[in-house]
């Protein structure tokens, strides 16, 4: 796939997701080895007033919707990919008042699963506020939904 | 807010019994919707709201949010038991999905495993219909030795 193609195909998938516009997720970049979004800091999403740091949950869902997002840079049409499961380490706070960013990669791809990992930053990736690795289902055809998702993620004929 | 207030708030809260206004003080809690319920064993609850989900055809919830209100029930739930004078950090986390989380209430229960000097061991479990068909599980670990 060109890279024009998966980076529609990546924001499309990208805007049908609520929560993530409810975040304000953007797309920096997408490429076949991987892709990162961007999480604005934003007061509404703070864990701890006094300090003014995002709450984990926040870091957590970017990095969820980052990884699930590179399973595109691997199939070769959308999959409906559910999260198996999702560890995250936090290595510092996220500083307040500046943006994080989450790089993500699938980095081996099986019939039913495939393997991803991740890392969330703010300057620089070799600093990183969290690492991140996660497993998703490849549900097959025939999953519930995935058609009309799939008609409207590969070739943007239905807005999702 | 000062951190003499969320203190303040803090001992408040514990002094009480009811975290509510604590709740009501972080906001990605207030933006989720997250709810506590006190009783013999303390239930978190997440009513459905339209901007948390993920998936738009089933609908179903999105797992960071399943996630992010995991977290915090564990947060919380620490932070209660334990009588804890602050928020506690968050070092890793580390969930299972285990069924679609759809558009609907969701409640979650934890139990503290461990709780050492500078780190606790939290298990969350995050159930919709039935509590014996949990949603996902969770496993949190903070560490709580400092303000």
């Amino acid at each position: 796939m060109n890279e024009t193609a998966l980076l529609q195909r990546a924001q499309r998938f990208l805007s049908a997701i609520r929560h993530a516009q409810v975040l304000g997720l953007i797309l920096e970049r997408i490429d076949s080895t991987g892709l990162v979004l961007r999480l604005p800091y934003a007061e509404s999403l703070i864990g701890n007033p006094a300090t003014r740091v995002l709450h984990g949950g926040t870091i957590t869902t970017l990095m969820d919707t980052a990884c699930g997002i590179s399973t595109l840079c691997v199939l070769p049409t959308f999959e409906i990919c559910p999260t198996l499961d999702l560890r995250i380490d936090y290595m510092r706070p996220a500083e307040p008042d500046r943006d994080v960013f989450g790089f993500a990669e699938s980095y081996r791809v099986t019939p039913h699963v495939i393997f991803t990992r991740g890392v969330a930053y703010q300057d620089d990736p070799a600093r990183p506020v969290a690492q991140v690795m996660g497993t998703f289902m490849r549900l097959g055809k025939g999953a519930r939904g995935e058609d009309h998702l799939q008609r409207g993620i590969d070739a943007g004929e239905v807005s999702p | 807010m000062t951190p003499t207030l969320l203190d303040t708030l803090i001992r408040e809260a514990h002094r009480s019994g009811d975290y509510q206004p604590l709740l009501e003080a972080i906001p990605y809690a207030r933006l989720l919707g997250i709810r506590c319920q006190g009783g013999d064993t303390l239930t978190f609850h997440l009513p459905p709201n339209p901007d948390t989900i993920g998936n738009p055809l089933l609908p179903a919830l999105h797992g960071g949010v399943i996630a992010g209100f995991m977290e915090h029930a564990a947060l919380l739930h620490l932070l209660i038991a334990m009588k804890i004078p602050h928020l506690p950090k968050i070092i890793d986390f580390s969930t299972d999905y285990l069924r679609a989380g759809l558009y609907r209430d969701t409640f979650a229960q934890c139990q503290v495993w461990r709780q050492g000097r500078r780190v606790a061991n939290v298990a969350v479990t995050a159930w919709q219909t039935a509590q014996t068909e949990p949603i996902a599980t969770a496993r949190v670990h903070f560490k709580v030795d400092e303000p």
